[in-house]
């Protein structure tokens, strides 16, 4: 794998033998240090957001809670508030980061994550309604976005599926961020509707989950989250290599044994989702899924990595909850704390027009 | 040795249909060229041969067997393709573009080996993109990228190797550049190599065999000397033509009549 496969290359490349291997090496190198600088970064974050804030706790007194030890007072604020609320926010990172990732790299377009094309607007029409037409509260609510964001996949997915003309590789995925952004307006338009139509309660109720909030997170949640991912990494894992295929467009992944219909169908469902547990258990948290791909990418000088979205995405939610939770309240807002939701949309946005404007510039669409 | 044929294939997009009980097959060791006018055919013969697009009738054969009856990983150890104007993911170096030409030799366990890293030092030297190995392939010129594609369908290691229009939007040397190293290819290592190509000049002189379509069927095949004559021309193209010696290769050249510029008498026609 190192030099000496290099030096086994023939003949015909004696007098440059690892020439070709270094970057490989040097992008893996890279991918490794990034990923153990991310996952750092995780576990630092975890900490914070548990340990301090509002009601700090130090690691002794942390490590005896995890052992068990009731405190009081601290028992129950880092128990079923603080360590909850951090996993349930690690956990949707990680989703909503692969979610976006897989649209991103196989339909080649940094515009294709779900928060754009309209999965995560058909939740929150879904739940929006749940709430103020039946008074659904928690699980229901959570259910009732689940079947929203597949709702409207399965709706996008129908529409913009065409047989693949002789372009191959197509127009489909220009076709299919448009076919969603469509839909994103219906559903917001859905939206605004039933928050007119309701009395102000529970319009607020209903506002905190459409900002994506961490502040419900209990066991429960954090119990649905895991055994879904449990199921949904390892598939993630083993659509990776076709994923990788894919990336080259439908033609070329045909050529190198890619099965283009069905590697694509299973990452569309997995990637959906994603999605969908994940704005199930804490609302639509804005940009998380858009934002992960691009800045894993550029961290990786490249070459785009699910493992490394993941973790990017983890980051990015634990931070903005602990900066909106904590850091606004104490500086910009007066005591009030503000919903994950609110900061990392107030992050995406820029980064979205700058993506747009760089894209325009260097002239690579996607 | 390999053989790639296509036996009373119908190709359709929807109900499109596009060619129709077509049976060719290419001769092994050889390079086939197909030429024909704009919509006649030949990009979707070519994905048709390639698996690309399932027949709407008769079959495609992989050594006598139908290739979409056979795992489409093993296939792609045998048969490689080059798509027209292919387009690499943004930020992907020369060097991994190359390497994603192992795929089909990967798998979930079997990882990055010795064999993988030859076959891609070799394809890399071979189509002289070594000093590009670590360029992002959407920086390169359009030869450059060609050869790095190229590269990537050598890296495959497969005995045979289909190539849509790979000439396209190349200036004229680096058009001469893609063929001679294809023509290497076939000449190094007897790789069976089918192109599809518009240039009928360049078609002649690089084919040792020659396919020309009309309307999704096969009008002529065989020697470029035997295929390319005026009357051809005529009927596949619909052009007047001069038909004489290349001087540098003595493969058929078509010189194009036009209604302009004639200094000799129009041929009565």
């Amino acid at each position: 794998m190192s030099a000496p496969a290099g030096a086994l290359a023939g003949r015909a490349v004696a007098s440059t033998p690892a020439v070709a291997s270094m970057p490989r090496h040097r992008a893996r190198h890279r991918r490794r240090l990034v990923c153990a600088a991310l996952a750092g970064a995780v576990v630092v974050l975890f900490l914070i957001n548990v340990l301090l804030g509002t009601y700090t706790v130090t690691i002794p007194d942390f490590v005896r809670l995890l052992a068990g030890e009731r405190i009081p007072g601290a028992s129950f604020i880092v128990m079923e508030s603080k360590l909850p609320r951090a996993v349930v926010g690690t956990l949707i990172g990680i989703a909503f980061g692969i979610a976006g990732s897989i649209f991103q790299t196989m339909l080649r377009n940094p515009l294709a994550s779900p928060d754009i094309i309209g999965i995560s607007y058909g939740a929150s029409a879904s739940a929006v309604a749940a709430i103020v037409v039946f008074g659904a509260t928690g699980l229901a609510v959570s259910a009732s976005a689940m079947l929203g964001a597949l709702g409207i996949a399965l709706l996008i997915y129908l529409l913009s599926y065409r047989r693949s003309g002789r372009s191959g590789h197509s127009a489909a995925g220009a076709r299919l961020v448009l076919v969603g952004i469509g839909f994103a307006a219906m559903m917001q338009a859905l939206v605004s509707y039933l928050m007119t139509r309701t009395d102000i309660r529970t319009a607020q109720d209903a506002l905190v989950w459409l900002n994506g909030s961490l502040n419900s997170s209990n066991w429960d949640r954090v119990l649905i989250l895991a055994a879904s991912l449990a199921l949904l990494l390892p598939a993630t894992a083993l659509l990776a290599r076709s994923l990788r295929g894919l990336e080259m467009g439908d033609d070329a992944a045909a050529g190198l044994g890619v099965r283009v219909a069905p590697s694509r169908l299973g990452l569309v469902v997995t990637a959906v989702l994603l999605a969908a547990v994940a704005t199930a258990a804490a609302g639509p948290v804005a940009f998380v899924a858009f934002l992960s791909g691009p800045i894993a990418r550029r961290l990786l000088r490249g070459a785009g990595s699910l493992a490394v979205s993941a973790l990017v995405g983890a980051v990015i939610v634990l931070a903005a909850d602990f900066t909106g939770a904590n850091l606004f309240p104490l500086y910009l807002t007066d005591g009030t704390s503000l919903p994950v939701g609110v900061v990392t949309g107030a992050l995406g946005a820029p980064f979205l027009l700058w993506l747009l404007v760089t894209a325009n510039r260097v002239g690579r669409g996607g | 040795m390999r053989t790639l044929q296509a036996r009373d294939v119908t190709l359709a997009y929807d109900r499109r249909t596009v060619v129709r009980d077509l049976s060719v097959a290419l001769p092994a060791g050889k390079v086939t060229i197909i030429v024909g006018a704009n919509a006649c055919g030949k990009s979707t013969l070519l994905r048709g041969l390639a698996r690309l697009l399932k027949p709407a009738g008769g079959s495609v054969l992989l050594d006598g067997k139908d290739i979409h009856a056979q795992s489409t990983r093993d296939v792609a150890k045998v048969l490689g393709l080059l798509p027209q104007t292919p387009v690499a993911p943004d930020g992907l170096t020369v060097a991994e573009l190359v390497g994603r030409g192992r795929y089909p030799h990967q798998g979930w366990f079997r990882q990055w080996t010795a064999r993988d890293e030859d076959a891609v030092n070799t394809a890399m030297a071979a189509t002289d993109t070594l000093e590009l190995a670590g360029r992002d392939v959407d920086e390169l010129s359009g030869g450059q990228r060609q050869r790095a594609w190229i590269a990537m369908a050598l890296a495959q290691e497969t005995d045979i190797l289909l190539l849509d229009e790979p000439t396209t939007f190349l200036d004229v040397t680096h058009q001469i550049e893609v063929l001679d190293l294809v023509t290497d290819l076939n000449r190094r290592r007897g790789t069976t190599v089918a192109i599809v190509l518009h240039d009928l000049n360049l078609a002649a002189r690089y084919a040792d065999h020659l396919i020309a379509m009309k309307a999704g069927s096969v009008v002529a095949q065989g020697t470029p000397a035997e295929v390319v004559t005026g009357a051809l021309v005529a009927e596949v193209f619909g052009l007047e033509s001069h038909v004489m010696p290349d001087p540098v290769s003595g493969t058929p050249m078509v010189i194009p009549v036009g209604r302009h510029h004639s200094q000799i008498e129009r041929s009565t026609s």
